[in-house]
């Protein structure tokens, strides 16, 4: 592929006080590609997709979506950083799933999907509408339009999210550990939709704990371990012929504790692991 | 186990003593009080009924509700703003801001009122110009601080102080996710602000603003000092002349807790209506 990738990731750095978060990232993502980012916690996985959208700032490197520089421009000769109404536009132009949702707690459902694609993206209402009943029914909740987002489920909210960042048309979807605050029982309806999107062609970056998951919808698998890209490569390189040690060690960790459950999601199973939970 | 069945429904109510003990006592204290009101010839009840609808009184209680609302108003905007320049993320500003809270909160309001009005002493011109520059306007400060300005600048001032701090607190409790998510939306700070974060932060902001609101009504009172016609004033003019001084100022007492009577309802209203979306 040499195409112009949609985002270029060239060396970032990023520190939180003494904590090195994120120490000399490279990553490429090309159209239609999906990355799945794992590691275990504390590796910088959610500063890497929170950095890429701007929410962080970064020490160090470069970012490119589209090839346009993110969060700086050059100024004779110089680099400095853009304005909050072009960091904005360029944030606007990526979707981003949280982890705990986020959805806009004073606004109903369809408020929360049409609201920046009429104040940001300069859509009528009417058009915003359509498009956010569209993608409702797309994520399988077609009638919730109107519902407010504390009478949702963890599921339900997390669709909605789906379908508040697929709203504006990004050019790349990032995911921030979209499962992690789910109950098991509803963590399939959201990788659903997910596997969806990842059919479709859309462009993503996931962060998961899900390791079959992260295996199934890759093209391309990343493993992150003290703020560095560890390995890289397809996920049959990564899962079943892993070449650093970390990595085996991370993966035979995950065997014993999580794939198990994670692929042989029978519903016995899932019903036992609950009750052990209380 | 298995004699008459039990049901705890045909249960009688348990005996206290104690409540009825506190039950006589309060019917005593209340019949104590009705007899003080009704036999004590000194409250002049006939005259508070002549003087509660007079038009100066009114007129006195017109203008306490004005000062309230005005000051209320600019307050909250300016509240706000400092709110918003203490949370900024520059320094010197947020800085700038915390002084004004701690100095506007500091002085009694009364002082301040005071000090407004004789604003015309440190400075006997207010003009309009380049900073240490050429002037463009200047008018003397005694024609510019009435007792009006004086105390609408005096009331705004002090309750923005207390707004900022209510304003702060409501920001501060609105969830740091949402602030992301906006932004993530691609909003600009200020879209974030007014579309998202204040919105949620109205549910904390709004019962200690209902109560801020009852105090300043009742702080109006002091503009008194300042010989400003509010509700206060109006009756003191009055018993000046007439030496009627108790049944008077029960005619103000009466207004004041009509209206914050008024007032605490609306609050009620408004605290449901800002409660919905949440948990």
């Amino acid at each position: 592929m040499n195409a112009t990738p949609v985002l270029r990731v060239q060396n970032v750095r990023k520190r939180f006080g003494d904590h090195v978060a994120l120490d000399g990232i490279s990553l490429d993502v090309h159209e239609g590609e999906v990355v799945t980012v794992i590691g275990p916690s504390g590796s910088g996985k959610s500063t890497l997709v929170r950095c890429v959208h701007q929410l962080e700032g970064i020490d160090g490197g470069a970012m490119y979506l589209d090839g346009e520089l993110l969060g700086h421009e050059s100024h004779r000769g110089h680099l400095r950083p853009l304005p909050d109404r072009r960091v904005a536009a360029q944030r606007g132009r990526m979707g981003m799933v949280f982890q705990q949702f986020n959805l806009f707690a004073h606004w109903s459902v369809l408020r929360n999907l049409t609201e920046a694609q009429v104040a940001v993206h300069g859509r009528t209402p009417e058009r915003a509408r359509e498009e956010a009943l569209r993608l409702l029914e797309r994520v399988g909740l077609a009638g919730k339009a109107d519902a407010h987002p504390r009478q949702l489920s963890g599921g339900q909210q997390q669709r909605v999210a789906i379908a508040r960042a697929l709203a504006t048309d990004p050019r790349i979807m990032l995911f921030d550990e979209p499962t992690s605050a789910l109950d098991p029982e509803l963590v399939d309806e959201v990788l659903g939709v997910v596997r969806a999107l990842a059919a479709g062609g859309m462009t993503m970056i996931i962060v998961t704990h899900e390791m079959a998951f992260a295996r199934e919808v890759a093209d391309r698998c990343v493993f992150m371990e003290h703020g560095r890209v560890v390995e890289t490569g397809t996920p049959e390189e990564i899962f079943d012929r892993p070449s650093s040690p970390r990595l085996r060690a991370f993966l035979s960790r995950f065997s014993q504790e999580r794939v198990a459950e994670g692929e042989a999601a029978s519903e016995p199973e899932k019903e036992l692991e609950k009750g052990n939970a209380r | 186990m298995s004699s008459p069945a039990v049901d705890v429904a045909d249960a009688r109510p348990r005996v206290r003593p104690l409540r009825w003990l506190a039950g006589a006592v309060l019917l005593v204290l209340a019949a104590q009080l009705a007899w003080f009101l009704v036999t004590n010839p000194r409250f002049e009840w006939p005259v508070v009924a002549d003087y509660l609808l007079d038009p100066n009184i009114l007129a006195g209680l017109g203008m306490s509700l004005l000062l309230t609302v005005v000051a209320m108003a600019l307050g909250s905007g300016l509240g706000v703003l400092l709110a918003a320049g203490r949370l900024s993320g520059f320094k010197p500003l947020a800085w700038a801001c915390g002084v004004y809270v701690a100095v506007f909160r500091g002085i009694p309001p009364l002082v301040q009122l005071i000090f407004w009005f004789n604003l015309g002493y440190l400075l006997p011109r207010i003009s309009l110009g380049v900073p240490f520059g050429p002037t463009f306007a200047s008018w003397p400060t005694n024609a510019v601080i009435s007792s009006l300005t004086a105390a609408i600048l005096g009331l705004t001032l002090h309750e923005a102080a207390y707004m900022a701090e209510i304003v702060r607190a409501g920001l501060l409790a609105v969830d740091g996710g949402q602030r992301d998510a906006a932004r993530a939306m691609g909003f600009t700070a200020r879209q974030s602000f007014v579309k998202v974060v204040l919105p949620q932060a109205m549910r904390v902001i709004i019962p200690p603003t209902g109560s801020q609101f009852i105090s300043l009504l009742k702080g109006t009172s002091l503009v008194s000092v300042i010989a400003m016609a509010d509700l206060l004033y109006s009756v003191q003019v009055i018993y000046n002349r007439t030496y009627q001084i108790v049944p008077l100022l029960i005619v103000a007492c009466a207004w004041y807790l009509a209206v914050v009577t008024v007032l605490s309802v609306g609050q009620r209203r408004l605290e449901r209506h800002f409660g919905k979306g949440q948990r």
